[in-house]
Order: structure tokens, then sequence, then C-alpha cells
């Protein structure tokens, strides 16, 4: 094997579009201020020099109109990448994604595929309020039709845009706003790309499951080493793929555990920690030791101050406690 | 449609205090805040209003109480003329309990509605709806309120910008829409997003009265406002003014700021409205250098007890974390009679 590189999230995204525009001519990137601007968390700073004004398109303030125009151009061929620069800002471009790209397929019998990669930023941390720091992937993951991504990783963050341009659907790739800045370790060289089917176990351990994604992976990290410490050991599952969910990799995990623990930056009602609760209960009720336990947002907007925000969001502290109940009960 | 002769209005000296008084608190204002951000005191997203004070201060001129405001996320300088208090306005960038919007908005989401101050709103386009509502429930009820709605070029490439105008000429509704034509929405110039750059064409185009306005000049911003807000007073529909102007700084304390000639950044600087104005006065005696100083000594005080005010406040308790979710029920009513 190869020795590996250290790089940034931003970094990871940045080659990982690079390389998609060198492998494959019909890839191309628009969204706000992908060019001259470089991207707003910068992801795409230089591209467009290298690339030029036709394959890095800036657009104007038209989510609804961009993100459609990359549904209607994958539909005509090519690979579009759509940047949105947060998920809040998605909404407008809703009805796109869910009226158009998630039901083509079905509706014309099967005629039309939708090879469209649609990125964004999502969560909060960064003191934005409540326009600005939700976390709605689970209104993509409701979705048939579409497949949604959480890359957690820089290693993820670098391979999987080239799988999700390998699919013949539209994958919405969400890239939690608070890993940007982070470094982890990618391949040196070969194949990057990875497999966007399966969750990933990024610690091993007997006691408990602790099951999250995206942001919330870092976090849950940080937990199971505290919990370490007292001897509590958690298997941490990072989801990865938010539909389909890998079911199999949870319920493996829950029954070696025999007790579940998900750590979901989204609100707590109709979330995807519910929808894995639910899961759970359906399928390995009996394997259970204990109820399944969730650590998710408040049921409030984001509020931006930092005490309230922390308070409003999922930390290390709450999973631990979480955690510590689960187990000594 | 053919904007009315602009009519000339005499500044009385009291007037030109009060105008260049007004823009010197939003630009000092501006300016604490660019060091209270460095100081991490204020965090988050900041944008500032630095070079474009001509539009709210003029703008605002035009405004009676009853009437109604939408702005955006860079709407410290609307917030601050129209009589929010700047102890309120800076504690909310703070984050704290007695900030306008108790601290849960900063910055980007400054309310107040006893001063029917509706928001600071970050969705860029997002307030144009909530104007037009606002201007139909006045419609509705029979008053003759202004609803002024504040926004950026930028917005006028989103769908919402479209509809909002449609439906407020169809329905001839009571807003007034400013847009604050600042030449770039964030890297982005306007001749990069607009296949027709003058935006009040489009404006045009659904049948409203639209004006170009020198927004950089404080004096042809409150005339072509006046002008503007009386038309839609006395029910002729909604009005348009697109206000050409510029921002000094950044588009947010993230941005680089590497899309601009400096040249064209310095160029805009020499027609700022502060200095212009400044000079102005001046050169005709209606102000003198010591009014000026007075000015600035006034607005330095103002300041310095808005930032310690801020201070001194607490923050809000973290068991209140869920309060202000859903406004309380009220008082159940009486069974039906059956
Ligand atoms: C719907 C939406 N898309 C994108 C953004 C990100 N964004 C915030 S401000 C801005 C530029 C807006 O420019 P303009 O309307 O001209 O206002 P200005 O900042 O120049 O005052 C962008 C792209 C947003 N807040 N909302
Ligand atoms: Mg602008």
């Amino acid at each position: 094997m190869s020795a590996t590189r250290r790089i940034t999230y931003r970094e990871a995204v940045r080659e990982a579009l690079r390389e998609a525009l060198l492998r494959d001519p019909r890839v191309f990137l628009m969204g706000e201020d992908v060019g001259r601007y470089g991207g707003s968390y910068a992801c795409s700073s230089g591209l467009l020099a290298e690339f030029g004004e036709e394959r890095i398109r800036d657009t104007p303030l038209s989510e609804s109109g961009f993100v459609g125009a990359g549904i209607g151009a994958a539909i005509g061929g090519m690979r579009p990448i759509v940047e949105v620069m947060t998920v809040n800002f998605s909404l407008l471009a809703l009805d796109q994604i869910v009226n158009n790209a998630a039901t083509v397929r079905h509706m014309s019998g099967g005629q039309i595929a939708v090879p469209v990669v649609i990125r964004m930023a999502t969560g909060a941390g960064r003191q934005l309020a409540a326009q600005h720091s939700h976390s709605l992937e689970c209104w993509y993951a409701h979705v048939p039709g579409i497949r949604a991504v959480a890359p957690a990783t820089v290693a993820d963050a670098r391979g999987m845009l080239w799988t999700a341009l390998q699919e013949p659907n539209p994958v919405v790739i969400f890239e939690h706003a608070t890993l940007y800045n982070d470094e982890g370790e990618v391949p040196g060289e070969g194949e990057l790309a990875v497999d966007i089917d399966r969750a990933a176990v990024r610690r091993a351990g007997d006691d408990l499951s602790l099951i999250t994604y995206g942001g919330s992976l870092k976090k849950a990290l940080a937990a199971a080493d505290a919990l370490a410490g007292e001897r509590i050991g958690c298997e941490v599952i990072d989801l990865r793929t938010l539909r389909p969910l890998d079911e199999e990799t949870i319920l493996a995990s829950v029954r070696r555990t025999h007790r579940a623990l998900i750590v979901d930056e989204g609100w707590r009602s109709g979330s995807l920690a519910g929808e894995i609760a639910a899961r759970i209960a359906e399928e390995a009720f009996f394997d259970l030791d204990a109820p399944v336990r969730r650590v998710c947002s408040a049921e409030v907007p984001i509020p931006y101050p930092r005490h309230l925000e922390e308070a409003a969001t999922p930390q290390v502290d709450g999973i631990v406690a979480a955690a510590r109940g689960l187990v000594r009960r | 449609m053919t904007a009315p002769e602009p009519h000339k209005v005499r500044v009385t000296r009291e007037h030109a205090r009060e105008l260049l008084r007004q823009m010197i608190l939003v630009r000092r204002f501006e300016e604490a805040c660019i060091e209270l951000y460095g100081a991490q005191k204020i965090r988050g997203f900041l944008h500032l209003y630095i070079g474009e004070e001509a539009n709210a201060v003029g703008v605002m001129q035009a405004l009676t109480p009853d009437d109604a405001i939408v702005a955006t996320y860079r709407e410290h300088g609307h917030a601050l003329i129209r009589g929010i208090p700047p102890t309120a306005v800076m504690a909310e960038m703070f984050g704290k309990a007695t900030g306008c919007s108790r601290g849960r908005g900063g910055s980007m989401h400054l309310f107040d509605v006893s001063r029917r101050f509706y928001g600071g709103n970050a969705i860029v386009g997002g307030g144009l709806p909530l104007a037009v509502g606002l201007a139909l429930a006045d419609k509705l009820r029979g008053l003759a309120r202004v609803t002024c709605c504040i926004f950026g070029e930028g917005a006028a490439a989103e769908g919402e910008f479209h509809e909002s105008l449609n439906l407020a000429a169809l329905w001839k509704l009571p807003v007034l829409f400013v847009c604050e034509n600042n030449r770039y929405a964030m890297g982005t110039a306007i001749e990069r997003s607009e296949s027709v750059p003058d935006i009040r064409r489009h404006a045009e185009a659904y049948g409203i009265v639209a004006e170009e306005v020198d927004g950089m000049n404080v004096v042809d911003v409150e005339v072509a406002a006046r002008r503007a807000a009386e038309a839609v007073r006395a029910g002729d529909g909604p009005r348009f003014l697109e206000n050409h102007t510029y921002r000094f700084r950044a588009h947010s304390m993230f941005d680089p700021d590497l899309y601009r000639d400096k040249a064209e950044v310095e160029a805009w600087k020499q027609r700022g409205p502060v200095v212009r104005f400044t000079q102005w006065v001046l050169d005709t005696n209606t102000l003198h250098r010591a009014d000026i100083d007075a000015i600035e000594t006034e607005v330095a005080q103002t300041i310095a007890d808005a930032v310690a005010f801020a201070e001194a406040s607490p923050l809000e308790p973290v068991e209140d974390l869920l309060r202000d979710v859903y406004a309380p029920r009220p008082a159940a009513p009486g069974a039906p009679a059956s």
C-alpha cells in the first residue's frame, strides 16, 4: 500500500472536483460563486482558471432555476455537479429535486435516468442562526428516487464524489460546514473512489453501538474515547449513506452490543435517528438489553448565541451521559 | 413607464445636520463592529453597510412610524435609523438577552415589531413575499400604510422577486420596493448574473413605476423615497427604487474580496456618501467643522454606551432554550353555544 497523505476536508472536495473534471468531459460544476469567488466554502478555488467558464459556471441567485437546470442537463447527457451553498437555501430548489429529479424515472416508466450530483453544506456550529444552520438531510433521505450521502471523513470527501458521479440516479451530498478545515488521511495514489453503499465501522467496541453520520461523527468518536476510559466500549458506526440505509451493518452491530445510541443533528421528531430506532426495534428487538436512545437537536430553530447553539445541538458531554445511562441501567 | 421629474428639496441646516448625524452613526457603528468581530464579541456572519449609508438614511426619512420595514442580513443601518436603540442592536450582535431579538438572531436577524421592523431576513429574496403580505393585510384592513421592502440586486435573480412584484402590482398593494444595487452579490458582479442588468426594467415589466436613484447621495435618495412613498400611501399600488450604490468592505468578514479591482473600490470611495455630503454641507456653509466635530463626539458616546450596555448585559439562561418556538395559545374560548 502506498503512503497516505494528510489534507483538509476542503482540499479533499477540491481534489475530487478537479479529478472528476479531468476524467469525464461531461462533468461540469455549477452554483453560486463557485467560479470567481472560489466557492462560499472555498472548495472550488482555482478551478475556474484551470477549466474555464463553460465548466465552472457561476450562477445567479436562482436555486430553483440552476438546480433544475442541472437535473435537465443530466437528463440531456451531461454529468453536472451542482453546488448549493447550504441546505437551508436548497429549500428554494426542493421542488426541482423532489418533484423532478426523484420522480421522472418512475413517472416515465423507466425511460429517463437523472445522473445529477447535488452538493450542499449543512449543519450548525458556526453561530449563523436559524436560516443557515439546520440539518435537513432527513428531508431528502425521506424521498424514494434520491440517494443521500454524508461524507464524514476526509477520505470520504475525497472519494464519494466520483462514486456518486457513476450513479445513474440523483445523489445529494451533504458536507457538514464544521468539517471543511479538518485534516485527515487519504490514500497516496491509486483508486480513491469509495463505496457509497455501506456504512463504516469507525471504531470497534462491544458494549454499545454509537450510530451517527456527518458532522456528528467526530463528536461520537470523542465520546467513545472518553467512555473507553470508563471501560465502556463503543462501536462507532458512520452511516455514510442516509438513503438507502445500510441496515445490515447497523443490525449486525446492535446484535453484538445489545445497545444502541443514535446521534443525529437533525431535530428528534421525524428524524433519521427515529427511522433507525424503528428499524432496530423492528428487526433486533429481542437482541436489545436496553431501549434505543437518541441524542438529537433540541426542537428549536438554531439560536445565534454560542451557549444556546451548543445546548441545542448534540455535544460530546451529552453523548457520554446518554451512553452511560444506557450501559449502567 | 417614466419616472416623475425630480424636484429640488430645500435642505435646512437642521435637516442637513440630522442626515449627516445618521450617516455618521451608521458608519461609526459598523466600524465598531469590525473591531468587536476581531475581539470575537460578535460572531457568525457580519455584513457591513459601509458605503451604502445614504440609502437607509434617505429612505427612512420618507417613512412614518406606522409604516413597516422588511430588510436583509445587511440591515444594521436600517435598524438604527429606524430608531431601534443602538444598545439593543449591539446587544443583539453580542447574543445577549437584552438584544432587540433577545439575542436569538444576531447580526442578520434584527427585529423590533414595536417599530414595525420585520427583520433581518438572511434568505436572499425571502423578505419580498413577506412584505407583499404585510401590505396585503394593510389593504384588507383599510390602513393607509407603506411596507418598505429593502433588498440587494442579487435578489432580482430569485423567483420570489418576480412572484412578489407581480403579486404587488396585480393587487395594487402598498409596497415600496427598494433595491440597493451595490453591483455585487458576494463575488458575482451584476453583469455576470443578470441578462438585463437594469433592475428597474424588471419592475417596469410588471407595470410598476420604477426610478433609478444615486444611492451615494442622501438627498437624492430622500427625494425619490418621499415621492415614491407618497404615491404608495395614496393607493397607487407599489413603487420601485433602484439605488445605485457600492459596499466599500467585503461581502462579509469571511470574504477575502478578491473578485473586484482595487481601483474600482477606490473610485467609489471617492464618491462616498459621507465624504460627499460632508463636503457639500461645508462648501455651502450649511454646517461648519465644529458642527461635524460635535456630531462625531455625540456618536462616539452613543456607540461607547451601546458597547458597554452589550458587555454588561446577561446571556439568556440555557433553561430558556425552548422558549419562543410557539406562541402561547390565547385563553380558551368558551364552549360553543349548543
Ligand atoms: C437563497 C439564498 N441563496 C444564497 C445565499 C447566500 N448569500 C447570502 S448574501 C448573498 C449575496 C446577495 O447579494 P445581494 O442580494 O446583491 O445583496 P448584498 O449582499 O450585495 O447586499 C448570497 C449569495 C442566501 N443567503 N440565500
Ligand atoms: Mg449586492
